[in-house]
């Protein structure tokens, strides 16, 4: 693990988002969730549609900015800064979305798409060498620029949009990456090749990232640690090395059990029990159950998850859990 | 008119020595090929595809977008046939009866009661403002010819059997008020409703959470089995198909590859395509930060596929021959009996079959 | 795939032929009908009718032959129409046209000829003997000039409210929601009629009304269009890379939104060609002599109409074939854009 504890590259505390839901109701998307990354840190986060994480990465780039909580980038606290500010800090961190043909301007071609950034940040500064520096930023993507330079994105494939998102990313330097299920909408030989890019590209650039997805392979083999989330909650935190046996909050249990079995490998889970698989209706996140949230779907549920919300605690160095029950596993293969 | 048939690709049907069985086949189709006219030219989705499955077997369908698989899903099902646009060739019959011979009449009989099919997206599949209830006691009256109150009656136990929790109920609600989850087990009640012997499943959990796609993948095992139903299982993740069938055909630029028992395909694939398929899916027992092994480069463009095998451009192992001379589908090497094809001049391992 | 091998074309008459004979035969018909005094008027307009029909349907095999089977030959007869009257209007005061608006040099000229191809007077005089052909003209100047000014202005103020709305929606959304809304909750014909009693009924004031009324649809056109691309993920995009409010409305959305609101816009020119004419129908307009499609329509009023025909008839077809143009090439506008939408 790379983490320098010193000096995390972005914080945030305590986020809560809401969102109007009509007749005096509430979404309850995100409540109370914290993370830290590491300088050149990646941090994974899973979870399954409607749990938050998507809204937990648009609160990070203040798009929009959580209701409660801060977030800092580096030394400069993003929430409360003045709007003008506020756009030149954001710039300092980039996102990558899920559908990289919607994230991509129709209108215009792949070369202003990817100089986007500059014209915003550097006009007229140094638009004579644009071209050289655009080819540069495609090449390094693994885009041929002479091919795609002048078209526009529906000419391109959904692997290559994701290339020029990350191309136009790169572009301003960013000291965090934050992927929303970037490779979740591509076919299964295209994703590595996406992911195999991201990965060397952290890695060359020391770039911190935070990588949301919903499978819990793509999400392991790409991060140093992995925060589960479920309605809005953060279940467990732990390092991925290992995590298919450390695992012990029955949720990541549950996730991990169903994964199909080619994507196990020779890593069968075995200890904790997962999650009785009912066919129940997920809780609504308009009206989340007491306590804690995932014990209307857990297998150690009591009373007291039902009175009391579990508060995170850590059951061994970088490894925190919110739950009452699950216990740290004392021997694994 | 006939396509042009290169004698190459023209695969014999698969006749596999060890399940012999004297019964025709449920589905047997041979040389399936469909093709769409567009204004630059014809798109050969499929292109001479050869299946068959018996009675109770489960075929699993592979390939990443543009494949074609869909596409044959459809075609096997009879959804698309030979008309303006499109041209269908080859023989599907299911059942015994030529699915593309029949009247449109007699392919509406067949569908629900042969075969049904399962589609990607609930929410489409399902009429908005039409109840649950109402979606499966229709089909049950217009195919059955049950009553009003048998219909209901039997409709409520086919979402038992899809495993709905208080199905009086949710036979009463509306699509939009049940989960993704929920609304595929109605899809797949609907499928189930006048007792199909095929059930063809196109992407049946793409657009479903993790933990619900395991339930549902489930539930058509179980149901198949049951049922003594067979499955077809179309799918772009080879991991979802790897555990639940018993065949897997896996299709490249609308031709099929490689066509074989799953567990062989997973165990040693022969085809370049599907080994790197299968080595790129990131697996949970990879170290963090592992570099999957990517095929490079993307498929190729169905309107001028390239000469030769279509794989060549992106495989590794690909000669001069690759290039120009297309390869049939043939059985493993030194397996002949184990019912494996491949579609490859240099399968994977031949070497090491050979040296034995 | 027989029926997508190409056509042959060894077919005897030729295509080209048998188009070419329906077209003249046709054209024929057409000015026979319009110009011959002897025939009764239903006679004439049957007449003149089947020779239309025929002369499209050579014209469509003539294109047909010449552009492959997409040709379409409403849309360019459509085209043409639009092209051949603006050229018409722009050289108007240099065309050997009668006399259009003075009353005193006209004297001497028939009244109420029938329109005719000898004698000055192609397409007829009216009562005081003003050329029929000249004032067509020169009324379609008026009319269209007010109707694309007010279009215009409608679009570009429409438009910008529009997108201003759906791209800060709030509070700014509400107001204009119940601008729009007062304003569509208005009968349009009232508020003309309002406007006419405060206003000089010249030009400009015209337009200024007329744009009014398109400037509800304009908005809310605009504004839907906006709010769909808003949520898109370029826009998101755009943000994160510190875009500030002006650059994502004119750079992102902007591009997005013009060809659906162009493409109302011009559907919308016909509906103001209208709107002007009925307003000059109703004296509320360009007042005579200066002549409009309206106030010559409403010249015919009486037992003008039918005594003499011609009078009505002939604004009335040229305002009829320009709305129809504007329809339909407004609509293959609107269907070659949403095409490609879908592509995207």
């Amino acid at each position: 693990m790379t983490t320098t504890r010193d000096a995390p590259a972005l914080t945030a505390t305590d986020l809560v988002v809401e969102f109007p839901a009509g007749r005096g109701q509430k979404v309850h998307a995100v409540s109370g969730v914290s993370l830290e990354v590491a300088a050149g840190e990646t941090l994974g986060i899973l979870g399954e549609s409607g749990c938050g994480k998507s809204t937990v990465g648009r609160s990070l780039i203040q798009l929009p900015p959580p209701d409660a909580g801060t977030v800092r980038l580096g030394d400069v606290t993003l929430t409360g800064l003045a709007p003008r500010e506020l756009r030149r800090a954001r710039a300092r961190m980039q996102i990558i979305m899920q559908d990289p043909v919607s994230a991509l301007n129709p209108r215009r071609r792949v070369k202003d798409l990817v100089w986007e950034g500059r014209s915003i940040w550097g006009p007229g500064d140094d638009t004579r060498d644009k071209d050289a520096r655009v080819d540069a930023a495609l090449r390094d993507v693994g885009l041929d620029p002479a091919t795609v330079r002048d078209r526009r994105p529906h000419e391109l494939s959904g692997g290559q949009c994701q290339r020029v998102c990350i191309a136009r990313a790169l572009m301003l330097d960013p000291e965090v990456l934050i992927c929303d299920e970037p490779v979740s909408s591509l076919d299964v030989s295209v994703q590595a090749q996406i992911l195999n890019l991201l990965e060397t590209t952290t890695r060359r650039r020391a770039l911190s990232m935070v990588f949301i997805a919903h499978d819990v392979s793509v999400v392991k083999n790409i991060s140093d640690r992995v925060m589960v989330m479920y309605l809005g909650k953060v279940c467990e935190v732990l390092p991925s090395d290992g995590m298919q046996h450390e695992a012990v909050h029955p949720y990541t249990r549950l996730l991990l059990a169903s994964l199909p079995e080619a994507q196990l490998g020779s890593a069968a889970p075995a200890g904790p029990p997962a999650a009785e698989e009912r066919a129940a209706e997920l809780p609504s996140p308009l009206n989340p159950p007491s306590g804690c949230r995932f014990r209307t779907r857990c297998p150690l549920a009591t009373e007291r998850c039902a009175a009391e919300e579990p508060a995170p605690r850590e059951i061994r160095p970088g490894h925190r859990i919110a739950c009452h029950h699950a216990e740290p596993r004392r021997n694994h293969p | 008119m006939t396509p042009k048939r290169e004698a190459a690709t023209t695969a014999p049907a698969p006749t596999d020595g060890t399940r012999g069985t004297a019964a025709p086949p449920l589905l047997d189709a041979t040389d399936v090929r469909t093709a769409f006219h567009t204004p630059r030219g014809a798109v050969r989705a499929v292109d001479g595809v050869s299946l068959t499955l018996s009675e109770g077997e489960t075929l699993g369908i592979v390939g990443e977008s543009g494949s074609g698989k869909s596409v044959l899903g459809r075609t096997l099902m009879g959804l698309i046939t030979d008309g303006p646009g499109t041209t269908v060739s080859g023989t599907v019959r299911i059942g015994g009866k030529d699915v593309h011979a029949l009247t449109p009449a007699g392919r509406r009989a067949l569908w629900g009661t042969e075969v049904a099919m399962v589609f990607q997206d609930p929410m489409t599949s399902l009429n908005p403002v039409k109840k649950t209830g109402t979606h499966l006691s229709e089909s049950l009256r217009l195919h059955l010819g049950l009553g009003r109150a048998d219909a209901r009656d039997r409709a409520v136990d086919l979402l038992r059997q899809v495993g709905i929790p208080e199905p009086a109920r949710r036979a009463g609600q509306y699509p939009h008020e049940l989960s993704g989850g929920m609304r595929q087990r109605v899809v797949i009640a609907m499928a189930l409703a006048c007792g199909p012997r095929l059930l063809i499943a196109d992407e049946p959990t793409t657009a479903l959470d993790v933990t619900v796609q395991k339930q549902i993948l489930d539930l058509l095992r179980s149901l198949a089995e049951e049922l003594r139903m067979a499955t077809i299982l179309i799918s772009h993740d080879l991991a979802t198909v790897a555990g639940r069938t018993d065949r897997v055909a896996v299709m490249y630029a609308g031709r099929l590859v490689e066509y074989a028992d799953t567990a062989a395909v997973f165990d040693r694939p022969r085809h370049p395509y599907s080994s790197a398929l299968i080595a790129s899916i990131p697996r949970l027992d990879l170290p963090p930060h592992t570099l999957l092994p990517a095929i490079e480069g993307r498929p190729p463009n169905l309107l001028h596929p390239p000469a030769g095998c279509r794989f060549a451009p992106r495989c590794d192992t690909a000669t001069d021959r690759c290039t120009t001379e297309s390869p049939g589908l043939t059985a493993y090497a030194g397996e002949r009996d184990a019912g494996g094809l491949v579609a490859c001049h240099h399968p994977l391992g031949a070497a090491e079959e050979a040296a034995v | 795939m027989s029926d997508l091998a190409p056509r042959t074309r060894t077919a005897f008459p030729p295509p080209l032929l048998i188009g070419a004979a329906l077209a003249v035969v046709g054209l024929v018909l057409l000015v026979f009908g319009a110009t011959t005094p002897q025939l009764v008027t239903p006679a004439k307009a049957a007449v003149a009718l089947l020779g239309l029909g025929l002369l499209l349907a050579g014209a469509s095999r003539l294109g047909k032959v010449w552009a492959g089977p997409g040709f379409d030959v409403v849309f360019w007869f459509g085209a043409a129409w639009l092209l051949l009257l603006g050229l018409a209007i722009l050289c108007a005061p240099w065309l050997p046209l009668a006399e259009d608006r003075d009353v005193a040099s006209t004297v001497a000229e028939p009244v109420f000829a029938t329109p005719t191809f000898t004698g000055g007077h192609p397409l007829g005089t009216n009562a005081f003997g003003l050329d029929l052909l000249a004032r067509s003209l020169y009324g379609a100047r008026s009319s269209l000039l007010i109707s694309l000014s007010a279009v215009a202005l409608g679009t570009v103020v429409g438009g910008a409210i529009g997108m201003v709305a759906g791209y800060f929606q709030k509070s700014v959304d509400r107001v204009v929601g119940i601008a729009t809304n007062s304003l569509l909750a208005v009968p349009p014909l009232i508020l003309l009629i309002a406007l006419a009693t405060v206003l000089q009924p010249h030009l400009r004031n015209v337009a200024f009304s007329l744009a009014l009324l398109t400037i509800p649809g304009m908005v809310r056109l605009a504004r839907a269009t906006t709010m769909a691309y808003a949520n898109r993920e370029f826009v998101v995009a755009a943000r994160a890379m510190g875009a500030g409010r002006t650059r994502i409305l004119l750079r992102e959305l902007l591009p997005n939104v013009l060809l659906p609101v162009l493409s109302l816009a011009v559907v919308m020119i016909s509906v103001l060609v209208v709107a002007e004419a009925s307003l000059s129908f109703l004296g509320l307009g360009i007042q005579p002599p200066e002549p409009t499609w309206g106030n010559m329509i409403a010249e015919g009023e009486g037992r003008v109409f039918e005594e003499h025909p011609h009078i009505v008839l002939v604004p009335g077809a040229f305002l009829f074939l320009t709305v129809f143009a504007f329809n339909v090439v407004g609509e293959k506008a609107r269907g070659r854009w949403d095409s490609r939408s879908v592509k995207l």
